[in-house]
Protein backbone atom coordinates (compact mmCIF):
# COMPACT_ATOMS: atom_id res chain seq x y z
CA UNK A 1 0.00 0.00 0.00
CA UNK A 2 1.38 3.33 -0.71
CA UNK A 3 2.50 5.51 1.77
CA UNK A 4 -0.28 7.93 3.78
CA UNK A 5 -0.38 10.84 5.51
CA UNK A 6 -2.97 11.20 8.26
CA UNK A 7 -6.10 13.03 6.24
CA UNK A 8 -5.47 10.42 3.49
CA UNK A 9 -6.29 7.64 6.30
CA UNK A 10 -8.57 9.30 7.80
CA UNK A 11 -10.30 10.04 4.89
CA UNK A 12 -9.63 6.50 3.23
CA UNK A 13 -11.56 5.23 6.17
CA UNK A 14 -14.53 7.44 5.88
CA UNK A 15 -14.41 6.17 1.82
CA UNK A 16 -14.35 2.34 2.09
CA UNK A 17 -11.04 2.23 0.61
CA UNK A 18 -8.13 0.92 1.64
CA UNK A 19 -5.50 4.29 0.63
CA UNK A 20 -6.65 7.20 -1.39
CA UNK A 21 -4.84 9.72 -3.26
CA UNK A 22 -4.40 13.07 -3.23
CA UNK A 23 -6.92 15.08 -5.56
CA UNK A 24 -9.26 12.31 -5.54
CA UNK A 25 -13.34 12.86 -5.02
CA UNK A 26 -14.53 11.18 -2.77
CA UNK A 27 -18.48 9.99 -1.00
CA UNK A 28 -17.73 10.01 2.93
CA UNK A 29 -19.62 8.48 5.81
CA UNK A 30 -20.10 10.84 8.20
CA UNK A 31 -19.22 9.94 11.74
CA UNK A 32 -20.36 12.94 13.64
CA UNK A 33 -22.35 16.08 12.36
CA UNK A 34 -22.61 19.07 14.89
CA UNK A 35 -24.10 21.97 14.43
CA UNK A 36 -25.04 25.20 16.54
CA UNK A 37 -28.42 27.51 17.51
CA UNK A 38 -27.35 29.57 14.71
CA UNK A 39 -26.35 27.18 11.50
CA UNK A 40 -28.48 24.15 12.63
CA UNK A 41 -32.02 24.03 13.49
CA UNK A 42 -33.47 27.50 12.31
CA UNK A 43 -32.09 26.53 8.59
CA UNK A 44 -32.51 23.08 9.12
CA UNK A 45 -35.75 22.44 9.64
CA UNK A 46 -37.78 24.75 7.22
CA UNK A 47 -35.40 22.45 4.57
CA UNK A 48 -35.93 19.06 6.25
CA UNK A 49 -39.96 19.69 5.62
CA UNK A 50 -39.56 21.18 2.45
CA UNK A 51 -37.95 17.80 1.13
CA UNK A 52 -40.02 15.63 3.05
CA UNK A 53 -36.94 14.14 4.73
CA UNK A 54 -35.79 13.50 8.24
CA UNK A 55 -32.02 12.41 10.17
CA UNK A 56 -30.36 9.84 8.57
CA UNK A 57 -28.87 8.70 12.14
CA UNK A 58 -29.66 11.25 15.11
CA UNK A 59 -27.33 9.30 17.51
CA UNK A 60 -24.34 11.04 14.95
CA UNK A 61 -26.07 14.40 15.59
CA UNK A 62 -24.88 16.71 18.13
CA UNK A 63 -26.79 20.50 19.06
CA UNK A 64 -25.17 23.03 20.93
CA UNK A 65 -26.51 25.87 21.81
CA UNK A 66 -24.24 29.04 22.30
CA UNK A 67 -24.26 32.09 19.64
CA UNK A 68 -27.89 33.21 20.89
CA UNK A 69 -27.75 32.29 24.04
CA UNK A 70 -28.81 33.75 26.81
CA UNK A 71 -31.18 35.38 24.72
CA UNK A 72 -30.71 38.66 24.23
CA UNK A 73 -33.93 40.07 22.30
CA UNK A 74 -36.94 38.41 20.74
CA UNK A 75 -34.94 37.36 17.30
CA UNK A 76 -32.48 35.57 19.90
CA UNK A 77 -35.25 34.30 21.66
CA UNK A 78 -37.04 32.82 18.62
CA UNK A 79 -34.14 31.44 17.03
CA UNK A 80 -33.27 29.25 20.43
CA UNK A 81 -36.77 28.12 20.80
CA UNK A 82 -36.58 26.75 17.61
CA UNK A 83 -33.59 25.19 18.23
CA UNK A 84 -35.26 23.78 21.66
CA UNK A 85 -38.58 22.50 20.14
CA UNK A 86 -36.86 20.56 17.13
CA UNK A 87 -34.56 19.19 19.44
CA UNK A 88 -37.53 17.78 21.62
CA UNK A 89 -39.53 16.73 18.78
CA UNK A 90 -36.63 14.77 17.19
CA UNK A 91 -35.94 13.33 20.31
CA UNK A 92 -32.20 14.24 19.76
CA UNK A 93 -29.96 12.28 22.40
CA UNK A 94 -26.77 15.06 22.46
CA UNK A 95 -27.94 18.46 22.88
CA UNK A 96 -26.29 21.06 25.01
CA UNK A 97 -28.34 24.42 25.95
CA UNK A 98 -25.92 26.92 27.27
CA UNK A 99 -23.19 25.17 28.88
CA UNK A 100 -20.45 26.48 26.52
CA UNK A 101 -19.01 26.56 23.06
CA UNK A 102 -19.84 23.94 20.69
CA UNK A 103 -16.26 23.17 19.94
CA UNK A 104 -15.38 22.87 23.47
CA UNK A 105 -18.31 20.88 24.66
CA UNK A 106 -17.79 18.59 21.72
CA UNK A 107 -14.87 17.66 23.39
CA UNK A 108 -15.06 17.51 26.67
CA UNK A 109 -18.06 15.37 26.03
CA UNK A 110 -15.58 12.96 24.48
CA UNK A 111 -17.80 13.32 20.75
CA UNK A 112 -14.70 13.35 18.89
CA UNK A 113 -12.46 10.43 19.03
CA UNK A 114 -9.37 9.29 16.88
CA UNK A 115 -9.60 7.58 13.30
CA UNK A 116 -13.47 9.33 13.33
CA UNK A 117 -14.77 11.77 10.32
CA UNK A 118 -16.69 14.70 11.31
CA UNK A 119 -18.74 17.92 10.22
CA UNK A 120 -19.61 21.10 11.74
CA UNK A 121 -22.23 24.19 11.19
CA UNK A 122 -19.31 26.40 12.24
CA UNK A 123 -16.28 27.33 10.65
CA UNK A 124 -14.11 26.56 13.75
CA UNK A 125 -14.68 22.95 13.54
CA UNK A 126 -11.07 21.71 12.29
CA UNK A 127 -10.99 22.11 16.51
CA UNK A 128 -11.76 17.96 16.48
CA UNK A 129 -9.02 17.67 14.29
CA UNK A 130 -6.54 17.79 17.43
CA UNK A 131 -8.23 14.35 18.49
CA UNK A 132 -6.93 12.89 15.26
CA UNK A 133 -9.98 13.12 13.73
CA UNK A 134 -11.17 14.36 9.81
CA UNK A 135 -13.38 17.78 11.22
CA UNK A 136 -13.91 20.39 8.92
CA UNK A 137 -17.04 22.99 8.73
CA UNK A 138 -19.40 23.78 6.45
CA UNK A 139 -22.46 25.66 5.73
CA UNK A 140 -25.99 24.89 6.62
CA UNK A 141 -27.27 23.76 3.61
CA UNK A 142 -24.29 21.24 3.04
CA UNK A 143 -24.91 20.25 6.62
CA UNK A 144 -29.04 19.55 5.17
CA UNK A 145 -26.81 17.14 2.44
CA UNK A 146 -25.26 14.88 5.79
CA UNK A 147 -28.28 15.14 7.85
CA UNK A 148 -30.40 14.25 5.37
CA UNK A 149 -27.80 11.47 3.52
CA UNK A 150 -24.88 10.81 6.28
CA UNK A 151 -22.51 11.52 3.77
CA UNK A 152 -20.55 14.44 2.02
CA UNK A 153 -18.24 14.37 -1.08
CA UNK A 154 -14.60 15.36 -0.60
CA UNK A 155 -11.58 15.85 -2.30
CA UNK A 156 -8.56 13.86 -0.87
CA UNK A 157 -6.26 17.62 0.08
CA UNK A 158 -2.62 18.02 0.33
CA UNK A 159 -0.86 17.67 3.74
CA UNK A 160 1.30 21.08 4.68
CA UNK A 161 3.48 19.21 7.70
CA UNK A 162 4.18 21.87 10.46
CA UNK A 163 6.76 20.67 12.40
CA UNK A 164 7.60 22.40 15.70
CA UNK A 165 11.21 21.48 17.05
CA UNK A 166 12.40 21.93 20.93
CA UNK A 167 10.06 23.45 23.14
CA UNK A 168 8.19 26.77 23.87
CA UNK A 169 9.34 28.82 26.26
CA UNK A 170 7.42 29.72 29.42
CA UNK A 171 4.39 32.54 28.59
CA UNK A 172 4.28 31.84 24.80
CA UNK A 173 1.43 29.22 23.87
CA UNK A 174 -0.10 27.27 21.01
CA UNK A 175 -2.13 30.60 20.22
CA UNK A 176 1.51 32.32 19.34
CA UNK A 177 2.13 29.43 17.44
CA UNK A 178 -0.93 29.59 15.20
CA UNK A 179 -0.41 33.77 14.48
CA UNK A 180 3.04 33.13 13.37
CA UNK A 181 2.35 30.38 10.71
CA UNK A 182 -0.83 32.34 10.01
CA UNK A 183 1.26 35.18 9.49
CA UNK A 184 3.70 33.66 7.54
CA UNK A 185 1.43 31.59 5.59
CA UNK A 186 -1.53 34.01 4.93
CA UNK A 187 -5.11 33.56 5.76
CA UNK A 188 -5.39 31.19 3.01
CA UNK A 189 -2.11 29.60 3.22
CA UNK A 190 -3.75 26.65 4.12
CA UNK A 191 -5.07 26.40 -0.11
CA UNK A 192 -8.26 23.87 1.65
CA UNK A 193 -5.49 21.28 2.21
CA UNK A 194 -4.95 19.39 5.53
CA UNK A 195 -2.39 20.51 8.32
CA UNK A 196 -0.82 18.33 10.50
CA UNK A 197 0.92 20.19 13.88
CA UNK A 198 4.24 18.09 14.78
CA UNK A 199 6.90 17.91 16.59
CA UNK A 200 8.37 17.87 19.82
CA UNK A 201 6.53 21.33 20.91
CA UNK A 202 3.18 19.81 19.50
CA UNK A 203 3.41 16.19 21.70
CA UNK A 204 4.51 18.47 24.82
CA UNK A 205 1.49 20.39 24.31
CA UNK A 206 -2.26 19.77 26.14
CA UNK A 207 -5.01 18.75 24.64
CA UNK A 208 -6.34 21.84 25.23
CA UNK A 209 -3.47 23.93 23.79
CA UNK A 210 -3.60 21.10 20.88
CA UNK A 211 -7.28 22.39 20.65
CA UNK A 212 -6.49 25.82 19.94
CA UNK A 213 -3.80 24.78 17.41
CA UNK A 214 -6.56 22.47 15.47
CA UNK A 215 -9.30 25.67 16.00
CA UNK A 216 -6.99 28.27 14.62
CA UNK A 217 -6.56 26.04 11.49
CA UNK A 218 -9.62 27.86 10.04
CA UNK A 219 -7.71 31.35 10.14
CA UNK A 220 -4.75 29.36 7.92
CA UNK A 221 -7.22 28.91 5.25
CA UNK A 222 -6.98 24.57 6.36
CA UNK A 223 -10.15 22.53 5.51
CA UNK A 224 -8.43 20.30 8.65
CA UNK A 225 -5.78 20.62 10.96
CA UNK A 226 -4.74 18.04 12.11
CA UNK A 227 -2.56 16.01 15.64
CA UNK A 228 -1.59 12.38 15.52
CA UNK A 229 -3.16 11.13 18.53
CA UNK A 230 -1.27 9.47 21.45
CA UNK A 231 -1.64 9.04 24.90
CA UNK A 232 -2.45 12.45 25.74
CA UNK A 233 -5.31 12.30 23.59
CA UNK A 234 -6.19 8.81 25.13
CA UNK A 235 -5.83 10.67 28.76
CA UNK A 236 -8.17 13.51 27.94
CA UNK A 237 -10.77 11.23 26.40
CA UNK A 238 -10.71 8.66 29.26
CA UNK A 239 -11.36 11.93 31.91
CA UNK A 240 -14.09 12.87 29.13
CA UNK A 241 -15.66 9.27 29.85
CA UNK A 242 -14.50 7.79 27.07
CA UNK A 243 -12.13 4.16 27.74
CA UNK A 244 -10.01 2.63 25.55
CA UNK A 245 -9.37 4.92 22.83
CA UNK A 246 -6.71 3.24 20.29
CA UNK A 247 -5.01 5.95 18.69
CA UNK A 248 -2.51 2.92 16.77
CA UNK A 249 -1.78 3.83 13.33
CA UNK A 250 -3.76 7.27 13.39
CA UNK A 251 -0.67 8.91 11.82
CA UNK A 252 1.35 9.75 9.05
CA UNK A 253 4.01 7.08 7.39
CA UNK A 254 7.42 8.35 7.44
CA UNK A 255 6.99 8.53 3.88
CA UNK A 256 3.99 9.86 2.74
CA UNK A 257 4.63 12.62 0.31
CA UNK A 258 3.85 15.90 2.20
CA UNK A 259 5.12 19.91 1.93
CA UNK A 260 6.91 20.21 5.16
CA UNK A 261 7.90 23.37 7.21
CA UNK A 262 10.46 23.43 10.10
CA UNK A 263 10.00 26.06 13.29
CA UNK A 264 12.01 26.19 16.23
CA UNK A 265 9.67 26.43 18.78
CA UNK A 266 12.35 28.03 21.45
CA UNK A 267 12.99 30.87 19.48
CA UNK A 268 9.36 31.45 19.49
CA UNK A 269 8.31 35.20 20.58
CA UNK A 270 4.81 36.06 21.88
CA UNK A 271 2.71 37.15 18.99
CA UNK A 272 0.12 39.60 18.65
CA UNK A 273 -2.02 40.25 15.42
CA UNK A 274 -2.95 44.02 14.35
CA UNK A 275 -6.12 45.32 13.17
CA UNK A 276 -7.88 43.66 11.22
CA UNK A 277 -6.30 40.37 10.00
CA UNK A 278 -4.80 37.40 12.14
CA UNK A 279 -2.03 37.48 9.52
CA UNK A 280 -0.94 41.22 10.63
CA UNK A 281 1.17 38.80 13.26
CA UNK A 282 4.39 40.25 14.35
CA UNK A 283 6.51 39.74 18.03
CA UNK A 284 5.13 41.67 20.92
CA UNK A 285 7.80 43.99 21.50
CA UNK A 286 7.27 45.72 18.00
CA UNK A 287 3.96 47.00 19.69
CA UNK A 288 5.55 49.97 21.38
CA UNK A 289 3.29 51.68 23.90
CA UNK A 290 -0.29 50.84 21.56
CA UNK A 291 -2.41 51.41 24.69
CA UNK A 292 -5.63 49.14 24.88
CA UNK A 293 -8.97 49.90 26.64
CA UNK A 294 -10.95 46.32 26.32
CA UNK A 295 -9.22 43.40 27.26
CA UNK A 296 -11.24 40.07 26.34
CA UNK A 297 -10.48 36.37 27.23
CA UNK A 298 -13.14 34.52 25.33
CA UNK A 299 -14.26 32.38 22.26
CA UNK A 300 -13.55 28.94 21.47
CA UNK A 301 -9.59 29.74 20.95
CA UNK A 302 -8.97 31.34 24.10
CA UNK A 303 -11.29 30.85 26.92
CA UNK A 304 -10.58 27.28 27.63
CA UNK A 305 -9.30 26.33 30.98
CA UNK A 306 -6.14 26.20 30.77
CA UNK A 307 -6.13 29.71 28.53
CA UNK A 308 -7.60 30.78 32.01
CA UNK A 309 -4.91 29.36 34.02
CA UNK A 310 -2.78 31.22 31.67
CA UNK A 311 -4.62 34.76 32.01
CA UNK A 312 -4.92 33.94 35.76
CA UNK A 313 -0.83 33.50 36.19
CA UNK A 314 0.01 37.10 34.97
CA UNK A 315 -3.28 38.66 37.34
CA UNK A 316 -2.97 36.21 40.54
CA UNK A 317 -2.43 39.25 43.45
CA UNK A 318 -2.65 42.63 41.12
CA UNK A 319 -5.15 45.23 39.63
CA UNK A 320 -5.69 45.75 35.93
CA UNK A 321 -4.98 49.08 34.53
CA UNK A 322 -7.29 52.00 35.45
CA UNK A 323 -9.23 52.84 31.80
CA UNK A 324 -8.97 49.52 31.09
CA UNK A 325 -11.79 46.96 30.89
CA UNK A 326 -10.89 43.33 31.20
CA UNK A 327 -14.09 40.71 30.00
CA UNK A 328 -13.69 37.02 31.12
CA UNK A 329 -16.18 34.52 29.04
CA UNK A 330 -15.27 31.16 29.78
CA UNK A 331 -15.56 28.26 26.82
CA UNK A 332 -17.69 26.28 28.61
CA UNK A 333 -19.43 25.72 32.14
CA UNK A 334 -17.42 22.82 33.18
CA UNK A 335 -14.18 25.03 32.17
CA UNK A 336 -15.73 27.92 34.48
CA UNK A 337 -16.36 25.52 37.15
CA UNK A 338 -12.78 23.58 37.66
CA UNK A 339 -11.67 27.81 37.23
CA UNK A 340 -13.60 28.45 40.17
CA UNK A 341 -12.73 25.20 42.45
CA UNK A 342 -9.20 26.39 41.49
CA UNK A 343 -9.18 29.82 42.26
CA UNK A 344 -8.31 31.01 38.80
CA UNK A 345 -11.57 32.49 38.47
CA UNK A 346 -11.39 34.31 41.73
CA UNK A 347 -7.86 35.15 40.58
CA UNK A 348 -9.50 36.92 37.87
CA UNK A 349 -12.10 38.50 39.43
CA UNK A 350 -10.14 39.89 41.65
CA UNK A 351 -7.80 41.40 39.58
CA UNK A 352 -10.74 43.18 38.32
CA UNK A 353 -11.82 41.33 35.24
CA UNK A 354 -15.91 41.09 34.33
CA UNK A 355 -17.29 37.72 33.99
CA UNK A 356 -19.27 37.17 31.05
CA UNK A 357 -21.75 34.00 29.78
CA UNK A 358 -20.08 31.03 28.40
CA UNK A 359 -21.20 31.70 25.07
CA UNK A 360 -19.62 32.70 21.28
CA UNK A 361 -20.62 36.58 22.85
CA UNK A 362 -18.89 39.52 21.19
CA UNK A 363 -16.23 37.27 19.73
CA UNK A 364 -18.88 36.20 16.57
CA UNK A 365 -20.56 40.35 17.15
CA UNK A 366 -23.45 38.22 18.43
CA UNK A 367 -23.56 40.08 21.35
CA UNK A 368 -21.27 41.51 24.25
CA UNK A 369 -20.47 45.22 24.43
CA UNK A 370 -17.14 46.29 22.47
CA UNK A 371 -17.27 49.95 22.42
CA UNK A 372 -16.90 52.34 19.48
CA UNK A 373 -13.13 53.55 18.82
CA UNK A 374 -12.08 51.32 21.44
CA UNK A 375 -8.40 49.13 21.21
CA UNK A 376 -9.39 45.73 22.05
CA UNK A 377 -7.20 42.68 22.20
CA UNK A 378 -8.59 39.29 22.67
CA UNK A 379 -7.97 36.11 22.78
CA UNK A 380 -10.15 35.21 19.97
CA UNK A 381 -9.37 34.24 16.35
CA UNK A 382 -10.76 36.86 13.65
CA UNK A 383 -9.99 40.60 14.40
CA UNK A 384 -12.12 41.37 10.48
CA UNK A 385 -12.95 45.10 10.45
CA UNK A 386 -16.40 45.72 12.68
CA UNK A 387 -16.92 41.62 12.98
CA UNK A 388 -16.96 42.10 17.01
CA UNK A 389 -19.95 44.62 16.50
CA UNK A 390 -17.97 47.67 16.89
CA UNK A 391 -17.55 49.39 13.10
CA UNK A 392 -14.66 51.03 14.38
CA UNK A 393 -12.95 49.34 17.07
CA UNK A 394 -9.63 48.04 16.78
CA UNK A 395 -9.23 45.00 17.47
CA UNK A 396 -5.44 43.19 18.24
CA UNK A 397 -4.94 39.44 18.81
CA UNK A 398 -2.53 37.51 21.26
CA UNK A 399 -2.61 34.42 24.01
CA UNK A 400 -4.46 34.67 27.20
CA UNK A 401 -0.80 35.40 28.75
CA UNK A 402 -0.57 38.54 26.29
CA UNK A 403 -3.97 39.89 26.92
CA UNK A 404 -3.70 39.47 30.48
CA UNK A 405 -0.77 41.91 30.52
CA UNK A 406 -1.55 44.08 28.36
CA UNK A 407 -5.02 44.17 30.76
CA UNK A 408 -2.20 45.24 33.57
CA UNK A 409 0.02 47.50 31.68
CA UNK A 410 -3.10 49.60 29.78
CA UNK A 411 -1.02 49.02 26.60
CA UNK A 412 -0.19 45.98 24.55
CA UNK A 413 2.70 44.13 26.71
CA UNK A 414 5.18 41.26 26.86
CA UNK A 415 3.75 38.50 29.35
CA UNK A 416 7.66 37.64 30.38
CA UNK A 417 7.98 40.72 31.75
CA UNK A 418 5.58 40.20 34.11
CA UNK A 419 5.06 36.59 35.15
CA UNK A 420 6.28 35.34 38.27
CA UNK B 1 -21.50 36.93 -26.30
CA UNK B 2 -24.82 37.50 -26.61
CA UNK B 3 -24.93 38.74 -22.14
CA UNK B 4 -22.81 40.55 -20.32
CA UNK B 5 -22.72 41.54 -17.10
CA UNK B 6 -21.41 44.74 -14.89
CA UNK B 7 -18.70 44.02 -12.94
CA UNK B 8 -18.14 45.52 -9.52
CA UNK B 9 -14.78 45.71 -8.51
CA UNK B 10 -13.67 45.07 -4.80
CA UNK B 11 -10.42 44.12 -3.33
CA UNK B 12 -8.39 41.42 -1.36
CA UNK B 13 -9.09 39.47 1.59
CA UNK B 14 -13.04 40.16 1.18
CA UNK B 15 -14.61 38.17 4.79
CA UNK B 16 -17.82 36.61 5.59
CA UNK B 17 -18.45 39.16 7.82
CA UNK B 18 -17.86 42.00 5.23
CA UNK B 19 -21.02 39.81 3.21
CA UNK B 20 -22.97 39.00 6.23
CA UNK B 21 -22.00 40.97 9.19
CA UNK B 22 -23.14 39.45 12.16
CA UNK B 23 -25.08 42.02 13.88
CA UNK B 24 -27.61 41.42 11.02
CA UNK B 25 -27.36 37.29 11.19
CA UNK B 26 -30.54 36.97 12.85
CA UNK B 27 -32.60 37.60 10.54
CA UNK B 28 -33.54 36.57 7.00
CA UNK B 29 -31.42 36.47 3.97
CA UNK B 30 -33.24 39.61 2.40
CA UNK B 31 -32.30 41.97 5.23
CA UNK B 32 -28.80 40.51 5.22
CA UNK B 33 -28.27 40.85 1.88
CA UNK B 34 -29.20 44.68 2.26
CA UNK B 35 -26.34 44.88 4.29
CA UNK B 36 -23.64 43.05 2.12
CA UNK B 37 -20.58 44.23 1.88
CA UNK B 38 -22.01 47.83 3.49
CA UNK B 39 -18.54 48.49 5.13
CA UNK B 40 -16.11 48.31 1.71
CA UNK B 41 -18.89 49.04 -0.99
CA UNK B 42 -22.02 51.08 0.76
CA UNK B 43 -23.06 51.51 -2.78
CA UNK B 44 -22.91 47.49 -3.37
CA UNK B 45 -26.61 45.83 -2.31
CA UNK B 46 -28.53 49.12 -3.17
CA UNK B 47 -26.89 49.53 -6.73
CA UNK B 48 -25.93 46.07 -7.89
CA UNK B 49 -28.41 44.45 -10.98
CA UNK B 50 -29.47 41.12 -11.52
CA UNK B 51 -26.78 39.74 -13.57
CA UNK B 52 -23.73 41.56 -12.36
CA UNK B 53 -20.53 40.09 -11.17
CA UNK B 54 -18.72 40.80 -8.42
CA UNK B 55 -15.31 41.04 -9.40
CA UNK B 56 -12.77 40.61 -5.96
CA UNK B 57 -9.39 40.63 -5.24
CA UNK B 58 -7.16 37.31 -3.68
CA UNK B 59 -8.98 35.01 -1.05
CA UNK B 60 -12.39 36.18 -1.38
CA UNK B 61 -15.26 34.72 1.57
CA UNK B 62 -12.13 33.87 4.28
CA UNK B 63 -13.73 33.40 7.85
CA UNK B 64 -17.16 32.14 9.14
CA UNK B 65 -18.67 28.92 7.79
CA UNK B 66 -21.96 31.05 7.27
CA UNK B 67 -23.15 30.26 3.87
CA UNK B 68 -25.35 33.73 4.28
CA UNK B 69 -22.09 35.42 2.99
CA UNK B 70 -22.45 33.57 -0.84
CA UNK B 71 -26.39 33.34 -0.26
CA UNK B 72 -26.97 36.81 0.31
CA UNK B 73 -24.81 37.47 -3.26
CA UNK B 74 -27.30 35.24 -4.95
CA UNK B 75 -30.44 37.38 -3.35
CA UNK B 76 -28.94 40.06 -4.95
CA UNK B 77 -29.30 38.80 -8.25
CA UNK B 78 -25.47 38.22 -8.86
CA UNK B 79 -24.34 36.03 -11.90
CA UNK B 80 -21.07 34.87 -10.25
CA UNK B 81 -17.76 36.07 -8.20
CA UNK B 82 -14.83 36.02 -10.24
CA UNK B 83 -11.53 36.08 -7.88
CA UNK B 84 -8.14 34.69 -7.98
CA UNK B 85 -8.46 32.30 -5.20
CA UNK B 86 -11.00 32.11 -2.53
CA UNK B 87 -11.48 30.45 0.43
CA UNK B 88 -12.29 26.80 0.58
CA UNK B 89 -15.03 26.53 2.58
CA UNK B 90 -16.97 29.92 0.78
CA UNK B 91 -16.29 27.90 -2.36
CA UNK B 92 -17.89 24.80 -1.23
CA UNK B 93 -20.77 26.87 0.24
CA UNK B 94 -21.13 29.33 -3.06
CA UNK B 95 -22.01 25.92 -5.18
CA UNK B 96 -23.74 24.44 -2.35
CA UNK B 97 -26.67 27.98 -2.63
CA UNK B 98 -26.84 28.22 -6.57
CA UNK B 99 -23.58 30.62 -6.77
CA UNK B 100 -20.94 30.30 -9.81
CA UNK B 101 -17.82 31.42 -8.56
CA UNK B 102 -14.85 31.53 -11.08
CA UNK B 103 -11.11 31.09 -9.76
CA UNK B 104 -9.57 33.43 -12.31
CA UNK B 105 -5.79 34.66 -12.05
CA UNK B 106 -6.18 38.03 -13.99
CA UNK B 107 -9.19 38.70 -12.39
CA UNK B 108 -7.18 42.10 -11.82
CA UNK B 109 -7.16 43.16 -15.35
CA UNK B 110 -11.29 43.71 -15.30
CA UNK B 111 -12.10 47.67 -14.77
CA UNK B 112 -14.96 49.15 -12.40
CA UNK B 113 -18.01 48.63 -14.42
CA UNK B 114 -16.99 46.51 -17.20
CA UNK B 115 -19.26 44.56 -18.56
CA UNK B 116 -17.84 41.13 -18.89
CA UNK B 117 -18.82 38.11 -20.61
CA UNK B 118 -18.76 34.41 -18.99
CA UNK B 119 -17.66 31.59 -21.62
CA UNK B 120 -18.40 28.58 -19.27
CA UNK B 121 -17.97 25.68 -22.00
CA UNK B 122 -14.32 26.95 -22.12
CA UNK B 123 -13.96 28.00 -18.56
CA UNK B 124 -13.27 31.85 -19.05
CA UNK B 125 -14.35 35.40 -18.97
CA UNK B 126 -14.52 37.78 -21.68
CA UNK B 127 -13.32 41.04 -21.50
CA UNK B 128 -15.30 43.93 -22.93
CA UNK B 129 -11.74 44.21 -25.24
CA UNK B 130 -12.09 40.93 -27.09
CA UNK B 131 -9.85 39.17 -24.41
CA UNK B 132 -10.18 36.14 -22.95
CA UNK B 133 -8.89 35.77 -19.40
CA UNK B 134 -8.68 31.80 -18.37
CA UNK B 135 -10.44 30.23 -15.24
CA UNK B 136 -9.34 27.13 -13.58
CA UNK B 137 -12.02 24.56 -14.92
CA UNK B 138 -14.88 23.73 -11.95
CA UNK B 139 -16.01 19.95 -11.42
CA UNK B 140 -18.86 19.00 -13.99
CA UNK B 141 -20.85 17.98 -10.28
CA UNK B 142 -20.57 21.22 -9.05
CA UNK B 143 -21.74 22.72 -12.31
CA UNK B 144 -24.67 20.55 -11.93
CA UNK B 145 -25.27 21.59 -8.78
CA UNK B 146 -25.32 25.59 -10.03
CA UNK B 147 -27.55 24.98 -12.97
CA UNK B 148 -30.05 22.69 -10.40
CA UNK B 149 -29.99 25.50 -8.16
CA UNK B 150 -27.94 24.61 -5.33
CA UNK B 151 -28.11 21.36 -3.26
CA UNK B 152 -31.06 21.74 -1.65
CA UNK B 153 -32.74 20.99 -5.82
CA UNK B 154 -30.85 18.02 -6.61
CA UNK B 155 -31.75 16.80 -3.36
CA UNK B 156 -35.18 16.99 -3.77
CA UNK B 157 -33.93 15.36 -7.66
CA UNK B 158 -32.68 12.66 -5.77
CA UNK B 159 -34.89 11.76 -3.08
CA UNK B 160 -37.56 11.88 -6.42
CA UNK B 161 -35.96 9.64 -8.08
CA UNK B 162 -35.42 7.13 -5.55
CA UNK B 163 -31.54 7.53 -5.36
CA UNK B 164 -31.36 8.69 -1.93
CA UNK B 165 -33.75 7.34 0.69
CA UNK B 166 -36.13 8.90 2.72
CA UNK B 167 -36.35 9.06 6.83
CA UNK B 168 -38.74 10.02 8.92
CA UNK B 169 -39.32 13.66 9.52
CA UNK B 170 -40.40 12.91 13.27
CA UNK B 171 -38.68 10.98 15.82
Amino acid sequence: MPAQTLAQKLLAAASGRAAVRVGDILTCKVDLAMFHDSSGPRRLKPMLEELGTGLWDRSKVVLVMDHYVPEADDESRRIVRIARDWAREQALPHVYDSVGICHVVVSEHGHVRPGMFCVGGDSHSPTGGAFGAYMFGVGSTEMLGVVASGEIWMRVPDTLMMRWNGRLAPGVTAKDMMLHMIGRFGMNGGRYQAVEFCGEAVCALSMQERMTLSNMSAELGAQAGLVAPDAVTAEYLRQAGVAGVDTAGWHSDPDAAAQWHEFDAAALEPQVAAPHSPANAAPVQSYGRTPVQVAYIGACTGAKLDDLRAAARVLRGRQIAAGVSLMVAPASRRDQAAAEAEGVLPALLQAGATLLPTTCGACSGYGGSIPEGANVIATTARNFKGRMGAASARVYLASPYTVAASALAGRVADPREVLP
Amino acid sequence: MNHTHKAWRVGDDIDTDQLAPGAYMKFGIAEIAGHCLEGVRPDFAGGVRAGDVLVAGRNFGIGSSREQAAAALVQLGLRAVIAPSFSGLYFRNAFNVGLLLLTCPRAGEIAEGEQVGIDLPNCRVLRADGTALPCEPVPGFLLDMVRAGGLLMQLKRRLADGSLPRYPLRA
